[in-house]
């Protein structure tokens, strides 16, 4: 007799989708590394140097969560998006945070659900001209093609200022910063506008720098900061206070040459706190005690941050102006570490 | 002795369903079937897990929202205080623009081509070999940037026009500017009486259809051939310009100027337009060149050689007797090229051109944060957009298709 064998062909009830919420420090420390989104590209803040390496001011941010996490600052890997692709890739979880010059707004806060953890710049909209065009106002560039990056703040505000300003234009719209740039150079549009800091960054890249002005006005607010998807508090926090600890380590007066001589003890409890030999609050976020020693040995202090990439020593040369510490009378604010 | 039975009556058993041929298909397909929709099930249930973990709802709600954003290149009225409906209606106009501009260009491109390519002149036939291998073998991407970087690093800045001794100057009469921000025509303005101009002018291409209609029947009847081409150069040109004089020239030219910071009036084609179109003819016509040449290559010889005996010219042997019955070979691949070439159209936001897929689904998308519902409108205007060609394609197709009797 012969033996039948039969198939299983109706077993397929266990596909019922396990998609718990999974945690995203859990998921980053599992993965053994951070995913960190950020620009394409925009020297002093987001750019692969000539080794390749990724560096400038936000990736600082990216390596200071990544030497919080791990305590190894290299744990990175930078995933570049566009304007257009960078809600996206932050929403679907292909990146764990996003550091990448984006404007803090209502409706992406509310309703494109993405929880802005702070402001690391304090920016706004400016526009750059050719200087032998002669414009010396925002005002006179009635008529005037300006070349956009699309899918970012900087488009719907210069629909408002144009149209509240009874002029017109014609945009070009661009991708990305580098095609902005060459598109700019070739003199396809008379004007480029993007975040002044933004604006000098591409402007420090030019052969000739000086040939090109940034007209006085500033058009917006572009509060510029790190974001993570909405929902996970935990994961937040510790970007939020990676960022909060680099601020007031300026504050406080810790740099990446003292930090490991402050972390063995100091007189200031704020400092010991910070530094995490006194207290708990690095096991409060989950992470190892001298998380924020880790994070701040390896970027440096928000101003040491600063002055390194985008600074008045380099080629950017931009000024503290209101992202000096709020006791040199700017807007950095850090609330207490207690 | 022996017994006679009845051979056992099979009772049915679960292993034929597997091993019985009569039973195998239907198990194989129920099989299919039920994998298939477990697999729709999955994804469906997926998408709405996901969404609302993310605590998002599923609504078209945005296209009623202002848009806020402004668009270049608008043919219809359009402002940042628009829906962003009217934003996607834009760019949908857009696609289909470049589309149907990039089709004939293509197709016009790949029937020269394509005839050519068997052109007993040696250089002819390889040059036309380079150019259905350099263009069929690189992404279209590529070529729509190469043309765009060529326009836009090889034309002069407005700002070169200006000046007693400008570095560039206009051509044709002063009528068109050829800029890298792209070529400015005159454009032309409707006084009145226009109306007139246009109808006459649609008379008189009713009145070629109907000649060539008559020269057809006649030549089917007696055999004699009128002169088609210049009676038809005739109608298309003479009654529109004897009205346009009769009615006091209605019709006037708005001529582009250097104005401020560009060219104003006339016409601008942007070079995003003109870039994109090229780049998808230049790539699409490279395809079409191979299926006219295998389409000619498909009529037998003995049908050319026929047509010489019977004395037709080499001329009207391609027209009247190699051509038509290439056409059935042509026409179903031609399809699919048109169809590509319209898909292909959505690369557009490499040169900044605003298709549909750069106002819908590129800036509206991105300020609305409603990636899954503007990515599925998208997908249903191609869908819908690629079925409409492809039906009048197949119409056309039945028209010209073997008739048997």
């Amino acid at each position: 007799m012969k033996k039948s064998v039969l198939l299983g062909t109706l077993a397929i009830a266990g596909l019922a989708a396990g998609f718990a919420s999974a945690q995203t420090l859990d998921e980053v420390q599992a993965r053994g590394s951070l995913n960190c989104g950020v620009t394409t590209g925009l020297v002093g803040f987001a750019a692969p140097n000539a080794s390749g390496e990724w560096e400038g001011f936000d990736v600082g941010l990216c390596r200071a969560v990544a030497a919080a996490v791990f305590g190894d600052a290299t744990a990175v890997n930078f995933v570049p998006t566009t304007g257009q692709t960078r809600f996206t890739a932050l929403a679907s979880g292909e990146v764990d945070m996003l550091a990448r010059n984006t404007t803090w707004t209502f409706s992406r806060d509310v309703d494109l659900r993405f929880e802005f953890v702070g402001i690391n710049y304090y920016d706004g909209q400016g526009f750059m001209v050719p200087r032998e065009l002669g414009v010396a106002s925002a005002m006179e560039l009635d008529g005037a093609t300006v070349c956009i990056q699309t899918g970012t703040t900087t488009e719907l505000n210069l629909a408002d200022f144009f149209s509240s300003n009874g002029m017109s234009y014609e945009p070009v719209p661009i991708e990305t910063n580098a095609e902005a740039q060459q598109q700019y150079l070739a003199g396809a549009c008379d004007v480029y506008t993007t975040d002044a800091s933004g604006l000098a960054a591409t402007r420090a890249t030019f052969e000739d720098p000086s040939a090109h002005v940034v007209l006085p006005e500033i058009i917006s607010k572009e509060p510029l900061g790190p974001l993570v998807r909405h929902g996970d508090n935990e994961w937040g926090d510790i970007v939020r206070w990676t960022l909060n600890a680099l601020i007031a380590a300026e504050e406080l007066g810790i740099t990446s040459a003292n930090v490991a001589e402050l972390a063995s003890g100091t007189d200031n409890p704020e400092i010991n706190r910070l530094l995490g030999t006194e207290g708990e609050l690095g096991g409060m976020l989950g992470l190892s005690s001298d998380w924020a020693q880790n994070a701040i040995a390896a970027v440096g202090n928000y101003g040491q941050l600063f002055e390194d990439n985008i600074g008045e020593s380099t080629p950017i040369g931009l000024s503290r102006g209101l992202n000096a510490q709020w006791t040199d009378g700017g807007l950095l604010y850090s609330p207490p570490f207690r | 002795m022996a017994t006679m039975t009845e051979p056992p009556a099979e009772a049915f058993r679960l292993s034929q369903l597997i091993y019985d041929t009569r039973y195998r298909s239907l198990t194989i397909q129920v099989v299919a079937f039920i994998l298939i929709m477990a697999g729709v099930f999955w994804l469906a249930n997926n998408t709405v897990q996901n969404l609302q973990e993310l605590g998002k709802d599923f609504n078209f709600g945005f296209l009623g929202q202002r848009a806020g954003y402004d668009i270049n290149q608008r043919l219809i009225e359009y402002s940042n205080d628009s829906t962003h409906a009217r934003a996607a209606l834009v760019g949908i106009l857009n696609t289909l623009l470049v589309a149907f501009l990039g089709c004939i260009l293509a197709t016009i491109l790949g029937v020269i081509a394509g005839v050519l390519r068997l052109s007993k002149n040696w250089i002819v036939s390889r040059l036309m070999g380079v150019y259905v291998e350099g263009f069929r073998n690189i992404p279209t991407l590529l070529w729509i940037l190469i043309v765009f970087a060529i326009m836009t690093e090889a034309t002069p800045q407005p700002r070169d026009f200006r000046g007693e001794n400008p570095e560039a100057s206009m051509i044709l009469f002063d009528t068109v500017a050829i800029t890298n921000r792209g070529i400015f025509i005159p454009a032309p303005v409707w006084g009145e009486g226009a109306m007139v101009l246009i109808l006459v002018f649609l008379a008189s291409l009713a009145g070629i259809f109907a000649f060539r209609r008559y020269a057809r029947k006649r030549q089917e009847e007696t055999g004699v051939i009128l002169p088609v081409f210049w009676v038809s150069l005739g109608l298309f040109f003479i009654p529109s310009i004897l009205f346009y004089y009769i009615l006091g020239r209605p019709v006037t030219l708005d001529y582009p100027e250097l104005a401020g910071f560009n060219f104003t009036g006339g016409t601008h084609l942007r070079n995003s337009l003109i870039a994109l179109w090229l780049a998808l003819s230049l790539y699409t016509g490279a395809f079409i060149a191979e299926n006219v040449r295998s389409g000619i290559l498909a009529v037998s010889k003995g049908q050319t050689e026929a047509a010489f005996a019977l004395g037709l010219r080499p001329n009207r042997t391609m027209n009247l007797v190699i051509l038509p019955q290439a056409l059935r070979v042509i026409i179903p691949p031609l399809i699919s090229q048109y169809l590509n070439l319209t898909k292909n159209s959505s690369l557009a936001i490499a040169v900044g051109y605003m298709d549909v897929r750069s106002t819908l689904g590129g800036i509206s998308i991105n300020q609305t944060g409603r990636e899954l519902e503007g990515m599925l409108l998208l997908g249903l205007f191609y869908l819908v957009t690629s079925l409409i060609i492809s039906g009048l394609m197949n119409i056309y197709n039945q028209s010209i298709k073997l008739k048997e009797r």
